[in-house]
C-alpha cells in the first residue's frame, strides 16, 4: 500500500546513486536516527522497508530476497516487501517508505519525521 | 447506503476469534465495522498448544492462529493488549484500558476464564503479584515465563491433578526438570476418571518420571521474595524452585457483573447465546448455558458457528442447546481419551470394561439404550476402533453394534467398514480441537492439500490434541482414491522448481544454464523464489566449477562476506589453521588483530581453531590482510576443517602420523563447495581423541600402519558412529577415497542434507559397491572432477580484501543527505 500524499511531517532523503546498491541485494541506510533498508530487485524495482527483523532484530538488508519477498538472515522469516506484511510468521508487518529514483538514477526516500 | 453496523468483542482468545473469523467469512459479515479488545498483546492463538510449547513440541510462532496482519487483511480493527474495563449497556458502550469509550450496536464478551488460586499462604505477594517461582499456565505470557524460570529450576511442583497440571507436569519432565504432581484428591483426574482408571493412570505418569503426591493439600508456600518450597496440611514439606498452579479455572464475569448483567458461576446466556439485556451476547468459557460452563474448546466453535450465523443472518432461528464434550490428554507416549459419564445413572445403564493394568490398559464404556453415554479409554490396543471414532459415536449419538466387542478390539473387515470414517456424514466434525469437519477436509484434498502434512496445515485438523489424525489420514486416502501421494514437493531440490536433483542436474547441463537468475528463467517463468536462490547456486558452482556464472544477490549474507553472521549482525573470523597446527607468530598476529580493532570474543573452536567474534561488516576486509591467513569457511556449506589430534610423532600410542594426514586432507580440500557443511578428523589410533568416528569423514589408524575411513557420522544433535568405507595403506589413499567421497556426495545428496543422513538413505553396502568396487565405472570420472574442483580453489579472503566485488560489499550502513521539501517534487 502507497501512502497518502506527502504529509506535512514527510522528509525526502536523497541515497545517493542506485548502483550502490548491487541487482537482487539490499543495502541499510542511516537515515539521520533511523535506519532503513532498500532493495534492488533483479528486475529493478526498489522496495524500503525498516532495518531490523521485527523477530529479533536481524538486519533486513542482509536477506536473500526475490519475487517481492525478503527472508531474513537471522532465522529465515519472511516478509512481503512491498505491503511489509509477514508470511506464514507473526510478526507485525514491516514498515515501508515509498522509494524512487529521480532523473540522475539516485535513490529517493519519503519517510515521516 | 445504511451506515455499517458497530460489532465490538471483547475478548482476542479462541472463542472470540473463532466469531470473528466466522462472521466475515459468511454473507451478510459485511455489514459488520469490526472491533475486537483483546487483554493479550497478541493476535489469536491456539491456547490448547501452550502444552506442547511448554513440552517444547511447539514454538510459540507456530502456534498462531491468527496473526496480526489476517485481522489488517480483513479490515478488522483489533485492539492488542486493550482489556475492556466498563460495560454501560444502556448507552451502547463499551470502556477500554486508556479511559476512552467504544460504542457498539451489538456487543460480544468473550473473556474466557482465569486461573482459580488456592488459599495458600505466601502465594500472593502484596502487590497482587504471585511470589516469585510460582506461576498459573494460562497465557502465552505465563508459559514463557514459565519456561525463562524453568532453565534455572532444578525441581517443579505442579498443584493440581488435572489435565492441565498433568499436561504441565509432563512438559517439564521433558525439559529435564525433576517434577513432583501435588493433588488434593486420593485420584488423579478424579473429575473425569474412576478409581481404577485413575490407578492405571497413576502408574503410567509414574513411569515418565513424575512423583506424585496424591490426597496432599498443600497449605503455604514456603519464601518471602522467591519461593523455595510449599508446606502441607500433614506438616509435610517439599523443597521446590518452580511451582504451577493448576487447580481449575474461574469465568471472567466481572465487568459483566458489575455492568448488572445476570451472572452465576457465568454469564448467563440463552439458547440464542444472548445476555440479559439487549444487545449483548456471550460465549466461550466465560458463559453459562442452562446452568452449564464448560472447560474446553469444543463447545466454543459450536457457540460461535451458531452465533455468527444468527448475527450474520436475521432469519436465522439456529439455537444452541448444549455440548456433549469429550476430552484426550496430550501427553506423549499416554493415550488417554474420556467423554461423557464415567460411572452408570442406574441399573439399565450398561457397563463394558476390559483392563489390563500391567500393560497400560483400561477401558469402560457406559451404554444406554443402545448408545455410547460415556468412555474412557486409556492406552491402545492396536488395529481396533480408534478413541476418534468412539468420540464420534458418542458426540452423535448413532446406534451402536450390538456386538460391544467390535468398539473395543480389533474385529473383521466387514463391521469395521459400517464404523469407518467414510460412513460419516459431510458435516461430521472430525478434528474437536480446531473444529473441522469431514466436508471441509475432503475439500481440501481435492483442492490438491494431497499429502497429510498438507491437509493438515491447510485445515488445522490434527494440529490440536492430534487424537484425529489416523481419520485425517483415512479420509486422505479415500479422497484420493488410494492414490496418497505422498507430497511430490519432498522431492524437489528447491521448492520453486518440480524436479529432483537428478532431473535438474540434467536439465542445467543440456540447458547449459549457468546462472541461478537463468535456471529461474528456463525453469520457473522467471519467477525468483528468494527461498530457491542459494540451493541453485550451490548446486550451480558444483556443476560447473570456474564455467559458473556467480551472481552474489543468490548467496547467503555469509558468503556474500565470507564471515558468519551473529545474532546482533555482526560476523565471526575464523581464520584456517591447517590440522590443527599452529606456530607462535600466527599466535601473535591473531593476537595483535584481536586488540588492533578490539574483537569482543577471542574463542578457541571445536574445529581446532581461533574464533575472532563481534566483528563488524565493514573492518572485515582490514582485518583478513592483517591476518594474511586463509579463510577457515566456517561460515558455508563446504569442507569446514580437518582436527587431528597428536598421532605417531609424538604421541606415545601413535600408529599413524595423523597430524601430517590432516594438514594435507585440509590443504587439499580446503573451501570446496558442499550441500552441507562438512567437518573431518584424523586419529592416529583407536583411541580416537580427535573424535573422527563421528565426524562426517574421518580416518584412524590402526595396527599395521593401516588407515581406516569413515564416513557418514555425527556427534551434533543426532550422534551417529560414522560407517567404515574401507580400509587403505596410505596416506594418499585416504585422500583419494575422502575424495571421490566428497564429489560423490556434492552430486547426489539433497541441499543441506549432512552426509550422516546421505550415508543411511543411500546405505553404506552401495557406497562400497560404487566407492571402493567402482560397480557404476565412475571412479575415475569422480576423481576426476573432485581434482577439478580443487584446481578451481581461490582463497576468498585475500582476494576480496584487495579487490571487493563491489563498492558496498562490506557497507554497515550507507549515508542518505535531506533534501529540501519540493525539490524532490
Ligand atoms: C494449557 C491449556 C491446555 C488446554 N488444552 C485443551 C485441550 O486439549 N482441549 C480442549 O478442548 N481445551 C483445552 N484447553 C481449554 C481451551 O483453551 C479453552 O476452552 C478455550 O481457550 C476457551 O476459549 P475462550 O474464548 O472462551 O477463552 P480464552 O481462549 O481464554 O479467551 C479469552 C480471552 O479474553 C481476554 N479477556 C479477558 N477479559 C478481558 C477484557 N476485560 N477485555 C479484553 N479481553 C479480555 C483474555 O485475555 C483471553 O485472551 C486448554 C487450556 C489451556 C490453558
Ligand atoms: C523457522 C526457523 C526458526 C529458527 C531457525 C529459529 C531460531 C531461533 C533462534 C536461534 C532463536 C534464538 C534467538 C536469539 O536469542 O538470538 C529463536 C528465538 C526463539 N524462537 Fe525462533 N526460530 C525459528 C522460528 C521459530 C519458530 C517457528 C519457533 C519455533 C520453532 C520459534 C520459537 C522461538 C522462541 C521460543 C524463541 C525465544 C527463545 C527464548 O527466548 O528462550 N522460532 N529462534
Ligand atoms: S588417538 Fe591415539 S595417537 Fe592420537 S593422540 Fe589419541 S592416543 Fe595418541
Ligand atoms: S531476527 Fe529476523 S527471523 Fe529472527
Amino acid at each position: 500500500m502507497m501512502k497518502a500524499p506527502l504529509s506535512p511531517g514527510a522528509v525526502c532523503y536523497n541515497l545517493g546513486h542506485i548502483s550502490r546498491i548491487p541487482r537482487g541485494e539490499g543495502r541499510t541506510y542511516r537515515l539521520r536516527d533511523r535506519l532503513v533498508a532498500v532493495f534492488r530487485s533483479r528486475s529493478e524495482e526498489l522496495f524500503a522497508t525498516q532495518a531490523d527483523c521485527p523477530h529479533r532484530g536481524g538486519p533486513l538488508a542482509d536477506g536473500i530476497i526475490g519475487d517481492g519477498t525478503v527472508i531474513c538472515p537471522l532465522h529465515a522469516f519472511k516478509f512481503n516487501l512491498r505491503t511489509g506484511t509477514p508470511l506464514g510468521n507473526s510478526c507485525p508487518s514491516l514498515r515501508t517508505y515509498p522509494v524512487r529514483l529521480d532523473a540522475d538514477g539516485n535513490i529517493l526516500i519519503t519517510v515521516d519525521d | 447506503m445504511t451506515r455499517k453496523q458497530r460489532l465490538v468483542v471483547i475478548g482476542n482468545g479462541m472463542g472470540g476469534a473463532r466469531l470473528v473469523e466466522e462472521i466475515v467469512s459468511r454473507p451478510g459479515g459485511e455489514h459488520y465495522e469490526i472491533t475486537v479488545l483483546g487483554a493479550e498483546p497478541y493476535g489469536n492463538y491456539n491456547r490448547i498448544l501452550l502444552s506442547g510449547v511448554l513440552a517444547g513440541t511447539y514454538c510459540p510462532e507456530q502456534i498462531f492462529l491468527h496473526p496480526l496482519a489476517w485481522y489488517e487483511q480483513h479490515d478488522v480493527r483489533l485492539c492488542a493488549g486493550q482489556a475492556a474495563t466498563r460495560l454501560d449497556w444502556q448507552s451502547h458502550r463499551v470502556q477500554i484500558a486508556d479511559g476512552s469509550w467504544e460504542p457498539y450496536d451489538r456487543l460480544v464478551i468473550a473473556t474466557g476464564s482465569s486461573p482459580c488460586l488456592p488459599l495458600l499462604l505466601n502465594l500472593v505477594r502484596e502487590d497482587g503479584q504471585l511470589i516469585e517461582g510460582a506461576f498459573t499456565f494460562r497465557t502465552l505470557d505465563d508459559c514463557q515465563a514459565i519456561l525463562a524460570h524453568s532453565s534455572h529450576a532444578r525441581r517443579a511442583a505442579i498443584i493440581g491433578g488435572g489435565l492441565l497440571g498433568l499436561e504441565a507436569a509432563s512438559g517439564l519432565v521433558k525439559r529435564g526438570l525433576e517434577v513432583h504432581l501435588i493433588h488434593r484428591a486420593p485420584h488423579l483426574l478424579n473429575l473425569q476418571l474412576d478409581a481404577a482408571g485413575s490407578a492405571v493412570l497413576a502408574r503410567l505418569v509414574s513411569e515418565q518420571g513424575v512423583q506424585l503426591h496424591l490426597s496432599k493439600e498443600t497449605v503455604a508456600v514456603l519464601g518471602e521474595d522467591r519461593l523455595y518450597g510449599l508446606r502441607f496440611s500433614d506438616g509435610s514439606e517439599l523443597a521446590c524452585d518452580l511451582c504451577i498452579i493448576a487447580t481449575g479455572t474461574r469465568p471472567n464475569t466481572d465487568l459483566s457483573q458489575a455492568a448488572g448483567l445476570a451472572v452465576r458461576r457465568g454469564i448467563v446466556i440463552d439458547d440464542d447465546l444472548a445476555c440479559s439485556v439487549p444487545d449483548v451476547f456471550a460465549l466461550g468459557e466465560c458463559a453459562e448455558h442452562r446452568g452449564q460452563t464448560y472447560g474446553l474448546v469444543a463447545p466454543v466453535w459450536e457457540q460461535a458457528r451458531i452465533l455468527a450465523e444468527r448475527l450474520t443472518d436475521s432469519a436465522s432461528q439456529k439455537q444452541y442447546t448444549g455440548s456433549a464434550i469429550s476430552t484426550r490428554l496430550k501427553v506423549s507416549g499416554l493415550d488417554l481419551t474420556v467423554m461423557g459419564d464415567k460411572e452408570p445413572a442406574s441399573s439399565t445403564d450398561e457397563i463394558v470394561t476390559y483392563a489390563e493394568p500391567t500393560r497400560g490398559i483400561y477401558k469402560k464404556l457406559i451404554v444406554r439404550e443402545g448408545r455410547l453415554q460415556g468412555a474412557i479409554l486409556l492406552g491402545d490396543l492396536p488395529g481396533s476402533m480408534p478413541a476418534a471414532r468412539l468420540v464420534q459415536l458418542f458426540l452423535r449419538g448413532d446406534p451402536l453394534p450390538t456386538n460391544r466387542a467390535e468398539l473395543l478390539f480389533p474385529c473383521h473387515a466387514g463391521s469395521k467398514q459400517a464404523l469407518s470414517v467414510a460412513e460419516l456424514p459431510d458435516d461430521a466434525q472430525i478434528c474437536n480441537c480446531n473444529g473441522v469437519s469431514k466436508g471441509a477436509i475432503l475439500a481440501a484434498v481435492r483442492a490438491g492439500k494431497r499429502s497429510l502434512q498438507a491437509l493438515c496445515e491447510a485445515t488445522r485438523a490434527a494440529t490440536g490434541c492430534g487424537s484425529c489424525k489416523s481419520q485425517v489420514q483415512e479420509l486422505l486416502v479415500l479422497a484420493c482414491e488410494g492414490e496418497v501421494a505422498e507430497d511430490p514437493a519432498v522431492h524437489y531440490y528447491v521448492p520453486a522448481i518440480p524436479l529432483t536433483k537428478p532431473e535438474l542436474v540434467r536439465v542445467i547441463k543440456e540447458r547449459k544454464l549457468r546462472s541461478v537468475s537463468a535456471v529461474f528463467q528456463a525453469l520457473a517463468d522467471g519467477r525468483e523464489d528468494p527461498t530457491s536462490k542459494a540451493g541453485l547456486a550451490s548446486l550451480l558452482k558444483t556443476i560447473w566449477g570456474k564455467d559458473y556464472q556467480d551472481e552474489r544477490d543468490a548467496r547467503f549474507i555469509n558468503d556474500r562476506v565470507h564471515a558468519n553472521i551473529q545474532k546482533d549482525g555482526t560476523f565471526s573470523v575464523v581464520p584456517r589453521i591447517y590440522g590443527g597446527v599452529t606456530t607462535p607468530e600466527q599466535l601473535r598476529r591473531i593476537a595483535d588483530v584481536a586488540e588492533k580493532y578490539r574483537v569482543p570474543l577471542v574463542k578457541i573452536t571445536g574445529g581446532q581453531r581461533i574464533d575472532l567474534v563481534g566483528v563488524r561488516k565493514e573492518q572485515l576486509p582490514a582485518i583478513w590482510k592483517d591476518l594474511g591467513m586463509p579463510s577457515g569457511h566456517a561460515y558455508t556449506k563446504a569442507f569446514r576443517t580437518c582436527k587431528t589430534c597428536l598421532g605417531s610423532d609424538f604421541c606415545r600410542y601413535g600408529l599413524g602420523d595423523s597430524t601430517a594426514l590432516g594438514i594435507k586432507i585440509e590443504r587439499r580440500y580446503q573451501g570446496i563447495e558442499m550441500p552441507h557443511k562438512v567437518k573431518l578428523a584424523t586419529a592416529g589410533c583407536p583411541r580416537n581423541c580427535s573424535e573422527a568416528t563421528t565426524k562426517d569423514l574421518g580416518a584412524v589408524a590402526i595396527e599395521g600402519g593401516r588407515w581406516e575411513i569413515y564416513v557418514g557420522g555425527a556427534a551434533g544433535s543426532r550422534v551417529r558412529k560414522g560407517d567404515l568405507l574401507c580400509t587403505v595403506a596410505t596416506h594418499e589413499e585416504v585422500l583419494l577415497y575422502m575424495g571421490r567421497f566428497m564429489q560423490y556426495y556434492r552430486e547426489n545428496a539433497k541441499y543441506q542434507e549432512r552426509s550422516y543422513d546421505f550415508v543411511e538413505r543411500v546405505g553404506i553396502e552401495h557406497l562400497r559397491r560404487v566407492l571402493v568396487e567402482d560397480a557404476e565405472g565412475i571412479c575415475e570420472r569422480l576423481d576426476r572432477e573432485i581434482q577439478a574442483a580443487v584446481d578451481a580453489y581461490v582463497d576468498p579472503w585475500q582476494r576480496e580484501a584487495e579487490q571487493p566485488v563491489t563498492p558496498t560489499q562490506f557497507s554497515q550502513a550507507l549515508e542518505a543527505v535531506p533534501v529540501p521539501l519540493g525539490a524532490s517534487e
